[in-house]
């Protein structure tokens, strides 16, 4: 795993808020995360953690009762105040998006080629013959072999792994600077899972791009990201490189997301489980959200919303009793 | 030797549905009818033969002559120009117009839905026929005048099973990673959600031209459409019909062409719908 190249953010994200239903619900709240130049972020969390909405509302991709308030800064510009061209010029130009289900996020009618073709009409100035080098070269880049003939195929004659990467062809296919991966292999076979992150990995290396990586796999952050925030309930409860979070979590959700991942190598032990389940985002208890499953819970996290706090650059937490969770030790 | 090669591999099977190839066989007859009539027809079809006044079917005449002894089967012949542009230009319109709305209006929703559901139940409150029958009466008889009549009321039809098909195209992840790539409202529209939502609209378009052709004679029946002595096979009918009695081939056989064509186009849209079923 190769660290971060630089500490200048490329993308900037700062009190992202999305709600939605006339601010009824309020899926994320209040996200603020940086991601440098060439770094893979993690952000984990549970189903219905907001995740995903989170990565959404950089390019601003929420249904139309959504609404997102916050700042994110994209090359000096705020995506969210962007006017509806330049924000299509960014999409899939400088920052591109890939699904969790690469069937149903390519087009049944269209061949291969055409949906790439879709992607360098919008984006680029390329000619008929240029496209066409062009989409065999990202044929080949992402592995599929026998390119000619498989552009001219259809997503249904492709294989899950295939057309993941299929997807990843047409998402890079203008050279985006930041890939927005929303749980990429969840879909996916085990073996073809790893070949498709490390797929990711070497596109990251060889296009010097940065990754949003969504996931709930924590295995996949281990193996994939630099850095990495926990999110439960619509808000980051804990951040930091990945060594530093898998060594020490600081956040009791954290430490019980670890706990649950069974380990290769160590000592046979029972593997813990989080009681309970998220809460529904119209029904978070006051104070921490995590409260009721928390074994570290006091009065005060039943009180007021613990702030996420700097521990050291790029490593924060929010609770309360993080000396408590500190001192039980890592689950690992 | 087992077939082991991955589905691309293996030779695409033409394997068209039965429906579409009898159903195709009959508007391919009929097309050609329609386009070469005097190939196929032995006489003119207004060609007075007051030596064979209501003859009834024979060698000379397969179908039988009218009152004015004009032959039925030419004029049956020629009566397809005219009925098969009838299927093709009351349609041709409405499936555009009423396409384009529908997939508009469905990728908008909101308040443009709401108003459109406000004009899809005005239409739909009026029977079909009373209200081009009513369209007519005010511009007055005539086929071009029963062209804009049945296209005024129906693309509505079209736009609403278009619409229905856009909105459940609209929300597959497909949609969003159009948006998420950048490309325009226009282009998800109309390059990335309308070929995947206009089968419905072809397979009615198919049922709806075997309704024009029932809706064009019925307007030619009641002498708002083509006018006589134009063959057309509503007119035939109207023709013959005082002659039910006594010489009923006048009738019966245009209406015989009807049923047949109307087959045909019914027929076509069930082999299309099979053929165009998504594949996943």
């Amino acid at each position: 795993m190769s660290g971060p190249k630089t500490t200048e953010p490329v993308l900037d994200v700062r009190n992202l808020t999305a709600t939605f239903g006339d601010g009824e619900l309020t899926a994320v709240n209040d996200v603020s995360f940086t991601v440098g130049s060439g770094e893979v972020l993690g952000l984990v969390g549970e189903s219905g953690s907001g995740k995903s909405v989170t990565l959404r509302s950089i390019i601003r991709l929420v249904p139309a009762s959504g609404d997102v308030s916050g700042e994110v800064r994209w090359q000096g510009q705020n995506i969210l105040a962007m006017r509806d061209a330049e924000l299509r010029g960014v999409r899939g130009g400088q920052i591109s998006m890939i699904f969790q289900e690469p069937m149903s996020a390519l087009n049944p009618v269209l061949p291969v080629f055409t949906q790439i073709e879709e992607n360098l009409k919008a984006h680029t100035d390329l000619d008929g013959n240029g496209r066409r080098a062009r989409a065999r070269e990202l044929m080949d880049m992402v592995g599929i072999p026998d390119a000619a003939r498989r552009l001219k195929e259809f997503p249904h004659q492709f294989s899950g792994g295939m057309r993941q990467r299929v997807m990843i062809a047409i998402a890079l296919a203008s050279n985006p600077r930041l890939l927005l991966a929303d749980e990429p292999t969840t879909a996916l076979d085990v073996t073809i899972q790893d070949q498709i992150l490390k797929l990711i990995l070497d596109l990251r290396d060889e296009l010097s791009m940065s990754v949003v990586l969504v996931t709930h796999d924590l295995g996949v952050v281990a193996a994939t990201c630099d850095r990495m925030a926990v999110m439960y309930a619509g808000r980051i409860v804990e951040t930091g490189t990945v060594s530093e979070v898998f060594a020490q979590p600081n956040h009791a959700y954290t430490r019980g997301l670890l706990g649950s991942v069974p380990h290769a190598g160590t000592e046979r032990s029972r593997l813990l489980s989080i009681d309970g389940t998220p809460p529904p985002l119209d029904r978070i208890p006051p104070g921490c959200a995590f409260n009721p499953r928390c074994e570290f819970a006091t009065d005060a996290c039943r009180a007021t919303v613990p702030p996420l706090q700097d521990l050291s650059p790029g490593r924060s937490v929010a609770c309360f009793n993080r000396d408590s969770v500190v001192a039980a030790g890592s689950p690992v | 030797m087992t077939d082991l090669a991955p589905p691309s591999e293996r030779p695409r099977r033409l394997a068209l549905p039965r429906p579409l190839i009898l159903g195709g066989t009959i508007l391919l007859l009929s097309i050609a009818v329609a386009t070469f009539p005097t190939v196929f027809a032995p006489y003119e079809p207004d060609a007075f033969d007051y030596n064979a006044l209501l003859q009834g079917p024979s060698m000379a005449h397969p179908m039988g002559t009218d009152n004015f002894g004009r032959d039925v089967l030419s004029r049956v012949i020629h009566a397809y120009t005219i009925d098969m542009q009838i299927a093709i230009f009351a349609t041709i319109f409405p499936f555009f117009f009423g396409t384009i709305i529908g997939a508009l209006v469905g990728y908008a929703g909101g308040i443009a839905e709401t108003l459109f559901g406000r004009v899809v139940d005005a239409v739909i409150t009026f029977p079909f026929l009373v209200l081009v029958i009513a369209i007519v009466s005010v511009l007055g008889p005539g086929l071009v005048n029963m062209y804009i009549a049945i296209g005024v009321v129906g693309w509505v039809f079209y736009a609403r099973i278009t619409a229905a098909e856009i909105k459940v195209q609209k929300r597959l992840d497909y949609a969003d990673a159009g948006r998420a790539m950048g490309y325009t409202h226009m282009r998800i529209i109309f390059r990335h959600l309308l070929p995947n939502a206009i089968t419905p609209a072809v397979v009615y378009w198919m049922t709806d031209m075997a309704l024009a052709i029932l809706l064009g004679s019925s307007l030619g029946y009641l002498g708002l459409g083509a006018q006589p002595p134009a063959a057309e096979w509503g007119v035939q009918i109207a023709d013959g019909k005082n002659f039910m009695a006594t010489a009923w081939w006048i009738s019966v056989f245009p209406g015989v062409a009807i049923v047949l064509t109307g087959l045909g186009f019914s027929l076509t849209g069930d082999g299309l719908a099979e053929l165009l079923r998504t594949k996943r």
